[in-house]
């Protein structure tokens, strides 16, 4: 199989790689896919919970290149964005952003279910801690 | 020494043509170009000169005498003639067949479409080290086999399989035994006697001959084996396999049989000594790597293992100035990572992260220091991306994570 040349200047040098600590409570994480498939993506977005916009975006990503380069330009394109900007990403704008052939469309699946699983996350998070503010309020 | 980039390391699923072999093809293209066919004249005995020196090439590698070489466009063609040759032929005398799950598809399709004519085939299973044992073959034999096909040495884990016992159990039975010896023969001593083998496909173009020549053993004496022909016409290679013959590549697979039996002792050693310096060099610098198939059982030039917590595809994007192969599923067109990893007990996750070394003929030292090098600087880089290898760092059992996508 040939790489578009997006997908191989994102698999040679991939942005955003790497953990945020996924117990801070302004962090999202996640993960997505299974070993067994050869697809595993972790996304975490740290989100300003004043503005509600995503400050940085990391992933790892166990898979192939188009996978890797799927999960990178996600990273991308989530920092500077709100939260529910987030949820605006589609997998099809991955798709013709790295040109990716259709049997590489699954790539682009699982990055926006990561992303979409990253933003459930963090807001789980959100409103576990407005609850135990509230809580605590109310003591 | 500076090493020429891409390195070819992918000798399993063809080589290139040794010099030599193409040397002596050379003529038969323009000058010795006649139909060997052609009984009358000169030009015609120069081909038939040149295909009966061939055959006697081919047979003197394997220990068979020349009358019992059908030649075939290559070893699909001769598992092929050889598994429905015996099916059409001695169909009256039984409809059982016995094979291995991890065959090459050109025996395993072959006997898909015959149970679809009726025939029942037995798969035997393998066991983690790719092999079966005599005794799994001799459990399976029924008073309706006519025929068992194990292949010599696999395609993918390079196991070596234990002909000479197993036709030592067809033997006993009076049963035909083929073996599909595509990656055997010519880097392993081979001989049909000593093996007890009744059919035999070969290929030319997995030991440094041409594309598109291969032949099929047929033996002539205890027993005589018959097969009905699957490709009909001028009666030519005994009515066994009518069509003009491919005096060229003839030519070449003749060559290249002549050159593996007088190269054979010292290119085994010289493979071997390339293999391990490669395998030591990538498992005792890189953890958690592991061998797919039997460590030692195994044809000198393969080394397959599975990098965990690294995909294949990937890895081999990361070292893509070697070709090598994966059985990853993301390498295949079917999306399905390799049936024979999986018959091994391979888990899916290892089997995305399998990498097939092939090592030939013309591989050096430096290619192996220099994959060796790119090896593990790739699956260290992908590791660093990789949330598996981040959890297991982090103490996570990995089988017991519910995956978002099972």
């Amino acid at each position: 199989m040939s790489y578009s040349d997006k997908v191989l200047e994102h698999y040679n040098n991939p942005r955003n790689v790497g953990s945020l600590d996924k117990k801070a409570p302004n962090v999202g994480t996640g993960l997505v896919g299974a070993p067994e498939c050869g697809d595993v993506m972790k996304l975490q977005i740290q989100v300003n919970p004043e503005t509600n916009v995503i400050e940085d975006a990391r992933f790892k990503t166990f898979g192939c290149g188009s996978a890797i380069a799927s999960s990178s330009l996600a990273t991308e394109w989530l920092k500077g964005r709100s939260v529910d900007e987030a949820l605006e990403i589609k997998n099809t704008e991955i798709v013709k952003e790295l040109n990716l052939p259709p049997v590489k469309i699954h790539c682009s699946v699982l990055a926006e279910d990561a992303i979409k699983a990253a933003v459930r996350d963090y807001q789980q998070k959100q409103s576990e801690t407005e609850q135990t503010e509230e809580a605590a309020v109310n003591a | 020494m500076s090493v020429k980039l891409p390195i070819y390391m992918d000798n399993h699923a063809t080589t290139p043509c040794d010099p030599r072999v193409f040397e002596a093809m050379a003529p038969y293209f323009t000058e010795i170009f006649g139909n060997a066919a052609s009984r009358n004249h000169e030009f015609g005995w120069k081909g038939e000169e040149a295909v009966e020196n061939a055959r006697k090439q081919v047979a003197d590698l394997i220990g068979a005498s020349a009358k019992e070489i059908v030649f075939t466009s290559g070893a699909t063609e001769s598992d092929n003639l050889a598994v429905k040759g015996v099916a059409e032929m001695y169909y009256e005398r039984g409809d059982h067949i016995i094979t291995v799950v991890t065959e090459h598809k050109a025996i395993l399709d072959t006997c898909k479409k015959l149970e679809k004519r009726g025939f029942k085939v037995t798969y035997l299973p393998v066991g983690s080290d790719g092999l079966i044992s005599p005794d799994d073959v001799k459990n399976a034999i029924t008073d309706k086999t006519i025929l068992v096909s194990v292949m010599h040495v696999n395609n993918e884990i390079g196991v070596i399989q234990p002909i000479a016992e197993i036709g030592k159990v067809c033997k006993e039975r009076g049963i035909i035994f083929h073996t599909d010896a595509t990656q055997g023969v010519g880097k392993l001593p081979f001989n049909v006697n000593e093996f007890n083998v009744d059919l035999v496909s070969i290929s030319a173009h997995k030991i440094y001959g041409p594309k598109g020549a291969g032949a099929l053993y047929v033996r002539r004496k205890n027993p005589r084996v018959q097969l009905t022909s699957q490709m009909d016409g001028g009666g030519h290679e005994r009515g066994m396999r009518s069509g003009t013959l491919n005096v060229t590549g003839i030519v070449g697979l003749g060559k290249a049989c002549e050159i593996a039996k007088t190269d054979l002792q010292e290119e085994t050693e010289r493979l071997l000594r390339l293999r391990e310096k490669l395998r030591k060099g990538i498992m005792d610098e890189i953890p958690d790597v592991y061998i797919n198939g039997h460590a030692t059982h195994r044809v000198p030039g393969n080394l397959n293992i599975s990098f965990a917590y690294v995909e294949g595809e990937s890895l081999l994007m990361g070292i893509n100035d070697i070709a090598v192969s994966s059985g990853s599923a993301c390498t295949s067109a079917s999306l399905e990572p390799s049936y024979v990893l999986k018959a091994l007990g391979v888990g899916e996750e290892l089997a995305h992260s399998s990498i097939r070394f092939g090592l030939g003929r013309f591989n050096t030292e430096e290619e192996v220091d220099y994959t060796i090098g790119r090896v593990n600087e790739a699956v260290n880089r992908l590791r660093e991306l990789s949330p598996l290898w981040e959890m297991v760092q982090e103490g996570v059992d990995l089988s017991k994570v519910q995956w978002a996508g099972e």
